[in-house]
């Protein structure tokens, strides 16, 4: 549209759905703004749902996802690809900015899952069904761990709970705390993988 | 309270850390190569997290206004000089780009913007070809062993130059120098690349070397 005249050096390089995540940050640290726009239709659905989910008010929802994306704007070129996936980034960064909105704001936190409201949302799109996908491996996932290793994972992740916070919260040590977190954690990532593999596989 | 640092890393990729707890963590993974490698994994697992929710989507005027504060932002920075960011920052983004795209770019910008040049005049030789740089860039060679670089990085920092070199399985020979430019810089081969040799770029002080001092951080797959 209009950011098409601005940025005429890559216009010839056509679409940019071809151009993988990783790629595109380094375009964004060039300050292409089309590459940005191009982030946010890849990964600001999932962003927005997220701090959602956190924040459960929409007008903080939105702040926290702006001021990440204005984060991978600033800092694109501290990007280490052989650190992280982009998408890890990027959310890592959506992430934060939502748990730090959440505690800033002492919002109510850590209401379990199953009561937060599970809108409807319209299934038009194709990348719906893509969403639809990982959402059901993700929490098929979850479902394959342990009560206490999910719920603490939950509550830290979706309820920006600290450490301390969901050791009063639970009534149990720290330490008990901090190895539902790090055996959920590493479980989990091992059955994303796994999942991960399969899908490729098919 | 002395608790054993490794423990945090879960906590930390869950961002369930407190302020302090959370900076004198990561003075520990500033020398914990063990937990930089575990928070990597754990990382990625928790933004996985993110797609286990479902929700509606943001309303079309949030992407309008993340667009427009950016804008904002680089027209706010294009008059100051150029931003000078670390040094390995910039190489690590640019070993981002996908192959397709620096080729495609490259070349393009190589052959459209700057008419004639030494990447253009190579490649239009019969029987030219084209060989990835990890995405990073692209060397042409023609059969004659005439070959030209074309390589996306910042330039060089002051002290500093990029060298190219032609490898081979027992020799390195130095192929020249060059100091590069933000975008795409254009550079001819110095001397002929056999087959089976490889193109590696390194960064070496001012003035080159006659070997590398440090692996390749870009290279192309052997010339066939």
């Amino acid at each position: 549209m209009t950011a098409l005249t601005t940025t005429t050096s890559r216009a010839a390089a056509g679409d940019l759905a071809q151009v993988t995540d990783e790629a595109l940050i380094s375009l964004v640290a060039s300050s292409d703004d089309q590459a940005l726009a191009e982030l946010y239709d890849r990964f600001g659905r999932v962003a927005y749902g997220l701090a959602l989910r956190i924040l459960r008010d929409e007008t903080l929802a939105q702040d926290a996802v702006q001021e990440a994306f204005l984060g991978v704007w600033r800092s694109a070129d501290q990007y280490l690809p052989e650190r992280a996936k982009a998408s890890t980034w990027i959310l890592t960064l959506v992430h934060r900015r939502a748990v730090d909105l959440v505690r800033r704001e002492n919002l109510r936190r850590g209401e379990p899952l199953e009561q937060a409201p599970e809108p409807i949302a319209p299934s038009t799109v194709e990348s719906e069904a893509t969403l639809g996908f990982r959402r059901r491996v993700v929490q098929e996932a979850l479902k394959g761990l342990p009560t206490e290793q999910r719920e603490a994972l939950e509550l830290a992740y979706y309820g920006g709970l600290t450490q301390s916070e969901l050791a009063e919260r639970l009534g149990q040590p720290l330490g008990t705390i901090k190895s539902r977190m790090f055996m959920g954690l590493a479980r989990l990532r091992d059955l994303l993988n796994q999942a991960g593999l399969e899908e490729s596989l098919r | 309270m002395a608790a054993d640092p490794h423990s945090l890393v879960a906590a930390y990729a869950l961002h369930a850390l407190d302020n302090q707890e959370g900076h004198s963590f990561e003075e520990h993974l500033a020398v914990c190569e063990r937990c930089r490698g575990e928070l990597a994994g754990l990382r990625e697992a928790a933004a996985g997290l993110a797609y286990g929710v479902a929700g509606p989507p943001p309303p079309p005027e949030l992407k309008e206004r993340i667009l427009a504060q950016a804008r904002s932002e680089r027209e706010n920075v294009a008059s100051l000089p150029a931003r000078r960011r670390n040094w390995t920052a910039p190489l690590a983004a640019a070993a981002a780009i996908a192959a397709s795209v620096a080729i495609g770019l490259g070349v393009w910008t190589a052959t459209r913007s700057s008419g004639e040049n030494a990447f253009t005049q190579v490649l239009a030789k019969p029987g030219a070809k084209v060989i990835g740089m990890g995405g990073q860039g692209a060397v042409t060679v023609a059969p004659s062993g005439e070959a030209a670089l074309l390589l996306r990085v910042p330039r060089a920092p002051s002290g500093k130059t990029y060298e190219a070199w032609i490898m081979q399985p027992d020799t390195v020979k130095p192929a020249g120098i060059f100091r590069g430019k933000d975008g795409t810089t254009v550079f001819k081969i110095h001397g002929r690349v056999p087959r089976g040799a490889v193109i590696g770029v390194t960064v070496e002080r001012a003035g080159g070397v006659n070997q590398p001092t440090q692996k390749p951080f870009a290279a192309t797959e052997a010339v066939t």
